[in-house]
């Protein structure tokens, strides 16, 4: 009777459980059908060609182009950046933590970084666009006050902590019996650092690029508040630009009226982040598979 | 017999754990000598001394000589990189780099420099020949090293050891994790590199260390019990303990 009661408490448990993940399942495929509907009704309006080969993006004005060109090059631009900050310093700092550090140092300066990843984006956004522009400013008189240089470093700051924590834990994988061969043949502890355990690790360490990379192309605060909201095909850092991101928020936050065609453009400029993001995610799960049956 | 080695009153600590009594002996040139005794003796932290291996572990310390050829290995501003160059190791697992058979033995060369295709050719492929695993290995030099079985990967890593031309080659259980046509195999090695090379293998295995060795040395709890040609050790000891050991009677 006692036992009975239990099993059906156990059932209910896991009856619920189960409709918990449910309900995250209809949730993501119910967004991806309101994407895909509401992106096929924008192509109904406007031709994919249009779409994938105008160099302009004017949707919001009398004279509309629908080319997603210049806010993609936007994002590249930003995220280019980002990763020639984030990646140099990021995988040093890999180096030192896994292979030089102290366990004391290292338990000190992971929790510092990872201070980094916590800061909420919006107070990098405004760092961006009134700490670090008019300091570049300074530098290069020609900088707009909007640019794609300014954020693209604050950007490559954030995610600093990913690629260095990530990579980490990668290269601190790797057996004790790789540094004991490398270092018994006569090499230094840089030579087995960086010939022997950074490729040994070179799976992991690539997923986490590809991390930070995707996190890069989906950041939006930061692109918003100091990239300049116009979009303009260029790969001049100097000047105002916009990404396909910071595009979202600005006609999210303007006063567009449901159902006219500016306002289909979201889901449409939406669902081509979409793809690019998952497919990068996708090269990162195949890497990162990869890595671990090399150890197994 | 020109002496290889000379170990002089050494102790080894592990933080307050005493792991080496006292040791002293001699370890003649271009021989073959086994280290043998029961688990937790101190068979590996002794020859993990002789390349200054344990330098990695930072709770050990070393009192006494370590004499390699008249110098000491652990006198102060020694150069560590040379010392292993020239006393080569090979561990008890075999740990080939995640790269290419090829890039595994030219490893050595390459960290000292040389980029020479012929060179590292020539050097490659006489390594391999010494190690047994030319034949092989010739026709897929640049497959991964992990892709080989376990007995072709610990002769692979004889093979990376040999590169570097090291006077001394250690060896720490380099069976133990092998099939018995590998060890064989492994075994014939032996009296082969002993022409070139100082030989010093750990081994579980009483029937290996008279096999391949020239001299047996007996540890046991820390201590040298007994150290001599492997002939005398395993038909008359001197030392009750090792007759017992060899007799199987614990350990
Ligand atoms: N890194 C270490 N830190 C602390 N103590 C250690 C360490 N390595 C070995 N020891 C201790 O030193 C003693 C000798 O160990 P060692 O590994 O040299 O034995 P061994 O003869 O090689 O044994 P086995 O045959 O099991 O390999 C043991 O008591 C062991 O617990
Ligand atoms: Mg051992």
């Amino acid at each position: 009777m006692h036992k009975g009661f239990q099993r059906g408490k156990e059932r209910v448990i896991e009856g619920a459980l189960f409709l918990c993940a449910l309900l995250s399942i209809f949730t993501t495929v119910g967004i991806i059908a309101v994407l895909i509907f509401e992106t096929a009704d924008f192509f109904g309006e406007v031709s994919i060609f249009e779409f994938l080969t105008d160099t302009e993006w004017t949707p919001l004005f009398a004279n509309k182009h629908f080319g997603i060109m210049p806010l993609f090059a936007g994002t590249f631009l930003t995220t280019f950046i980002a990763m020639l900050v984030a990646l140099p310093v990021g995988l040093v700092s890999a180096i030192y933590l896994s292979e030089y550090a102290t366990p004391r140092v290292r338990n000190v300066i992971k929790p510092m970084l990872e201070v980094l990843a916590g800061i909420p984006t919006v107070v990098y956004g405004f760092f961006a666009l009134l700490f670090v522009t008019p300091l570049l400013q300074s530098l290069i008189p020609s900088l707009s006050g909007f640019n794609a240089l300014s954020p693209g470093i604050v950007m490559g700051i954030m995610i600093i902590p990913i690629i260095s924590s990530l990579s980490e834990d990668a290269m601190h994988s790797v057996p004790m019996s790789l540094r004991e061969g490398a270092l018994a043949l006569g090499s230094t502890k840089l030579q087995t650092s960086i010939k022997v355990i950074f490729p040994a690790a070179l799976s992991g360490i690539s997923a986490s690029c590809i991390i930070g990379i995707s996190r890069a192309v989906g950041e939006t605060m930061i692109v918003a508040i100091a990239a300049g909201l116009q979009p303009r095909l260029t790969l001049n850092p100097l000047v105002p630009i916009e990404t396909v991101t910071a595009y979202i928020v600005q006609v999210s936050l303007g006063d567009t009226p449901w159902g006219t065609i500016e306002y289909k453009t979201i889901f449409a400029v939406g669902m081509s982040l979409f793809v690019v993001t998952f497919m990068l995610n996708l090269v990162s799960f195949w890497l990162k598979k990869r890595f671990w049956q090399a150890y197994e | 017999m020109k002496t290889a080695f000379k170990i002089k009153d050494v102790n080894g600590y592990y933080g307050e754990s005493h792991a080496l009594k006292d040791v002293n002996f001699e370890i003649g040139a271009k021989t073959v000598t086994a280290i043998i005794g029961p688990s937790g003796c101190g068979k590996s932290t002794f020859i993990r001394c002789l390349n200054r291996m344990n330098d990695l572990v930072p709770s050990f310390r070393l009192t006494g000589e370590m004499l390699h050829n008249g110098t000491d290995i652990y006198q102060k501003g020694r150069d560590i990189i040379e010392i292993r160059r020239k006393i080569g190791m090979v561990f008890q697992k075999p740990n080939p780099f995640p790269k290419s058979i090829y890039e595994n033995v030219a490893y050595g060369l390459r960290i000292h420099g040389i980029k020479n295709k012929s060179t590292l050719d020539d050097v490659v492929e006489k390594s391999l020949k010494k190690a047994a695993l030319w034949k092989d290995v010739k026709d897929r030099l640049k497959e991964s090293a992990l892709m080989l079985s376990g007995g072709q990967q610990q002769r692979l890593c004889i093979a990376r050891a040999i590169a570097t031309e090291p006077e001394v080659i250690l060896f720490d259980e380099p069976c133990s994790a092998l099939d018995p046509i590998s060890t064989s195999k492994i075994e014939d090695l032996f009296s082969e590199l002993k022409n070139e090379y100082t030989v010093i293998i750990v081994t579980h295995s009483m029937q290996q260390a008279a096999r391949v060795s020239d001299f047996t040395g007996f540890f046991m709890m820390g201590e040298l019990i007994e150290f001599d040609e492997t002939k005398k050790i395993f038909t008359t000891p001197s030392n009750k303990l090792t007759e017992d050991y060899i007799t199987g009677r614990f350990g």
